[in-house]
């Protein structure tokens, strides 16, 4: 299901300028481009980890930022489910406790669906340092779908992961779409990565979209500059 | 013997209460220091570190200003009909302010040592700034918190100067560091080195369990 999405913002890191003006309508987006383009400072802009000097952030219904009317959400009343590339995943807690984190204890959510949809059953009561690669991707992403985020951000999830991984991996999110309907922003680059998973695509370049529309429309290079 | 006993577990007990009464603040301390930028920072840092490098009896002479009878603090207390000076609240009260810089030194390393992203993808998680401290910040520095902990119960068993101004060497606040300079004093020198065995032990056994949390 497609949400109105705003990407209307400048962001200054240092000598680095962000500038996007995108408004469209889509559940996956792609931010496509090489290394240092942007593409995970888009994210964290969404997640409230850095802070645009101008503009609008909105998904669906919820403006997360706009500096003319000094909306700025603080990150954790934001309800994004951020999958860093490097997971990011607590190692003072079990497989569990790092799936629960998210969950408002006082509402209370039942973990079966998602630790089905990702396979984790048997993995539920270990330590994460006795996790595979594949098995923290999907506890990321777990975490991530428990506290029933408005927008899953995810920044490179299948890089790191080998060819037979990524095959195992890329259906989980086709379920989380198709059963879930979360809307997603999903960084990659990786040119068949991108039309396997995408309805809406940005090509990002060194700050700037240089491309962005349906993913059947947009040129998508098989190999951006890492 | 009994004697001897009495004074090493006086002090043990007042060194581990000092160590409980210092520790919310001085973990508080250390986090501030570590994660926030404010004006003042570095003189908060420095008032925190003076005990390291004051001589003891002139801690105990500031401690004598503030908590006497017509000291800012001792005139509130008393009004509240509490005594400090020359109880065992004094001599917890000395330990806690000779303690202290160890423990915010050591926590505080702790606290620079955690990755901030486990605190912003907690952040992200829904999480406000107490949980994100009490669920990831804490836990994550716990092994460097214990070790200062552990450091300034040392330092507290052993303290002396500031102890012997505030508390004097009454029968009931004599530490073990005030019982052998007394020992001494008179002449009685079995008791002194039983009392430095003592103190040898306990404080060799804390140091050592703090620097296992710090190596492994």
């Amino acid at each position: 299901m497609s949400v109105p999405i705003i990407l209307d913002f400048t962001l200054c890191q240092g000598e680095f300028t962000l500038e996007l003006r995108e408004r469209f309508e889509a559940q996956i987006v792609v931010l496509f481009g090489p290394s240092g383009a942007g593409k995970t400072s888009v994210l964290e802009s969404i997640a409230g980890l850095r802070t645009p000097r101008r503009g609008v952030i909105q998904i669906g219904a919820s403006t997360l930022f706009d500096s003319e009317s000094n909306v700025d959400l603080s990150p954790n009343r934001r309800r994004v489910g951020y999958v860093p590339q490097d997971l990011v995943l607590f190692p003072h807690l079990n497989v569990r406790r790092n799936i629960l984190y998210g969950v408002d204890s006082s509402v209370g959510q039942n973990i079966d669906p998602v630790v089905r949809l990702l396979e984790l059953g048997n993995v539920l009561d270990r330590d994460i340092r006795a996790l595979s690669g594949g098995e923290l991707q999907r506890v990321a992403l777990a975490r991530a779908l428990m506290m029933s985020p408005a927008v899953l951000l995810l920044d490179e999830p299948l890089t790191a992961l080998d060819t037979d991984l990524r095959s195992r991996i890329l259906p989980y999110l086709d379920r989380i779409r198709d059963e879930l309907g979360t809307p997603m922003v999903y960084v990659s680059h990786d040119a068949s990565e991108v039309r396997a998973v995408a309805d809406w695509v940005i090509v990002l370049e060194a700050g700037c979209a240089v491309q962005s529309g349906p993913v059947d429309i947009v040129t998508v290079a098989e190999s951006p500059i890492h | 013997m009994n004697d001897t006993l009495q004074v090493a577990s006086f002090t043990v007990a007042m060194a581990g209460l000092a160590i409980l009464v210092v520790l919310p603040p001085g973990v508080a301390v250390a986090w501030m220091l570590a994660r926030w930028r404010f004006p003042g920072r570095v003189v908060l840092e420095t008032l925190v570190s003076l005990p390291l490098v004051l001589p003891p009896v002139a801690t105990g002479l500031i401690l004598i200003t503030l908590l006497g009878r017509r000291g800012p603090l001792g005139s509130l207390l008393a009004q509240l009909g509490v005594e400090v000076l020359f109880t065992w609240l004094a001599v917890v009260v000395a330990m806690a302010v000779m303690a202290l810089p160890l423990l915010v030194r050591s926590a505080r390393a702790g606290f620079e040592q955690v990755d901030r992203r486990y605190e912003q993808i907690a952040a992200t998680l829904g999480a406000g700034s107490v949980r994100v401290f009490f669920t990831i910040s804490l836990p994550l520095a716990r092994r460097a918190v214990m070790s200062g902990a552990l450091l300034g119960f040392s330092r507290a068993l052993g303290e002396f100067g500031a102890t012997i101004m505030v508390a004097g060497a009454l029968p009931s606040t004599r530490t073990i560091a005030v019982a052998i300079y007394t020992y001494t004093e008179t002449g009685q020198q079995a008791a002194a080195m039983l009392l430095l065995v003592v103190s040898a032990t306990i404080a060799f056994g804390a140091l050592l369990l703090s620097n296992r949390l710090t190596t492994t």
